[in-house]
């Protein structure tokens, strides 16, 4: 894995964060991945933003074996996305995968020219835009205190008297089931409404796979994990929709606690936004615009085209 | 507050911050989410690249993908499948590639040589299908919301909206 075909051994590589046009002028006493200064490299309209890494960490070998280190990762992470925010203040910006390492400089220069039109594509896509995340999380616990599917609840406390205990128990866990089941139905649903509704606001949208509990710090159920492109004289109008889903879908929920609750205020206002299931929505943002740059550049180099 | 759009720190104040209840606006989920799954990717003639060893760093990629939820779902399947941990992947490609060529070598042989077509092979065939069952399986994964590698997919093909669990 170690040689790579180039005679020279180098000992440090060129980290690319973000490649963007050439009129923004980011702050560049910025500090990069461990704590390098950030550099621009300009090649015609086009700029790249990198600094220098030592490849005894982020050469291919060492790098496999770091990458399974939460924290190094955290601390890189962290670094690259400093980076590209406060490059992407500055003008579009394509921010680039994290951990892209290149030998040289004038590779980079090279890739600049080479991909200009891809990058160029890009970065007017972005432009005049920023990202925004939604999330909504479902607590199933107390979603399923809250009576959802109660029928099927009711019929297992009236069975659970008649029934043995183990029986009781295997209703009671069906019961449990069916109801979590239809929970996460009816969730899935509203989450499908707050994301085309944010739609309507947005030039973009994209649902992305649920964070992971150890990711998300939460425990809930993640319904949505949604990203959208927003022109910035729109940001105003996007917070305060995502705001009101908030609100409405807060006290939102099924069976007779939510009305009991507010009496015709917040449950009312879930109904009529469809949020008929209690969710917390969760804004973040905003963001460069990570979920809509992630094109792939094949620059057709050692593969030979296998794909 | 005269340009919402473009001062970022009123934004977040005014509205990132209440919504997150104090939470820290860019907790490392949200940074991790983004830098290691999106944003340009770059292969061929770079030095480095997450491509390149990302088959070394499946638990960190799992990580993202939300394992539990997907559990939750039923959908586990990656545990199951060879293909999925690791260099499989590329040695299956490379193994459908081969058995390809050679296929069309042997054609192109038996053409010149004026002998009858022969039957084709049965395994390109059967690793092919077996492409296909996967695709499958990923497909209603992905449907069933939880999906890595389909999402991934989706992501990099889509363009504007997209629907997943419809």
């Amino acid at each position: 894995m170690g040689a790579d075909g180039s005679g020279a051994v180098a000992d440090s590589g060129i980290y690319l964060y973000a490649v963007t046009s050439e009129a923004g002028e980011a702050c560049l006493k910025l500090r990069g991945v461990l704590d390098a200064p950030v550099r621009k490299i300009s090649r015609g309209d086009l700029a790249a933003y990198v600094s220098t890494v030592p490849l005894d960490q982020f050469g291919e070998e060492p790098l496999g074996h770091l990458l399974e280190d939460l924290d190094w990762v955290g601390g890189v992470a962290r670094a690259h996305h400093r980076v590209v925010e406060s490059v992407a203040e500055a003008g579009p910006t394509a921010p680039v995968r994290l951990v892209t390492v290149y030998s040289g400089e004038e590779q980079v220069r090279e890739l600049l020219a080479r991909r200009h039109d891809d990058f160029l594509a890009v970065l007017s896509r972005v432009a005049g835009r920023r990202e925004w995340g939604v999330k909504a999380y479902v607590d199933p616990e107390s979603a399923s205190h809250a009576g959802v599917g109660g029928p099927a609840e009711r019929e297992t406390s009236r069975g659970q008297r008649a029934a043995r205990p183990g029986t009781a128990y295997l209703q009671r866990r069906k019961a449990n089931l069916r109801s979590r089941e239809d929970l996460w139905r009816h969730a899935v649903a509203c989450a499908e409404r707050l994301h085309a509704a944010l739609g309507e606001i947005a030039v973009a949208g994209r649902r992305h796979r649920p964070q992971d509990p150890q990711l998300s710090g939460r425990k809930e159920w993640m319904v949505l994990n949604g990203a959208y492109l927003v022109d910035e004289e729109r940001s105003a109008e996007f917070a305060a929709a995502v705001m009101a889903f908030r609100e409405a879908a807060a006290g939102a929920g099924p069976g007779t606690e939510a009305d009991a609750g507010d009496g015709a205020g917040v449950g009312e206002l879930g109904r009529v936004m469809g949020m008929d299931v209690s969710m917390d929505i969760e804004l973040t943002g905003p963001w460069a615009p990570y979920s809509f740059t992630a094109v792939e550049l094949e620059t057709g180099g050692r593969e030979g085209g296998a794909r | 507050m005269t340009d919402p759009g473009r001062s970022r720190p009123v934004l977040r104040e005014s509205y990132a911050q209440p919504m997150l209840g104090g939470r820290e606006s860019s907790n490392l989920g949200d940074i991790l989410e983004r830098v290691l799954d999106r944003g340009v990717v770059i292969a061929g003639d770079i030095r480095v690249n997450l491509l390149d060893i990302e088959l070394l760093t499946i638990k960190l990629r799992l990580l993202i993908a939300s394992v539990d939820t997907a559990r939750e779902l039923g959908i586990d399947w990656w545990e199951h499948d060879p293909w999925l941990t690791g260099k499989n992947r590329e040695l299956t490609d490379e193994n459908r590639r081969l058995r390809d060529r050679l296929a069309a070598i042997e054609e192109r042989l038996d053409e010149r040589q004026g002998l009858p077509m022969r039957v084709p092979e049965q395994r390109p065939r059967e690793v092919e299908r077996r492409a296909e069952r996967r695709e499958a399986v990923r497909r209603e994964a992905d449907v069933r919301g939880g999906n890595m590698r389909g999402a991934e997919r989706h992501e990099a093909d889509g363009r504007g909206w997209e629907w997943r669990g419809g």
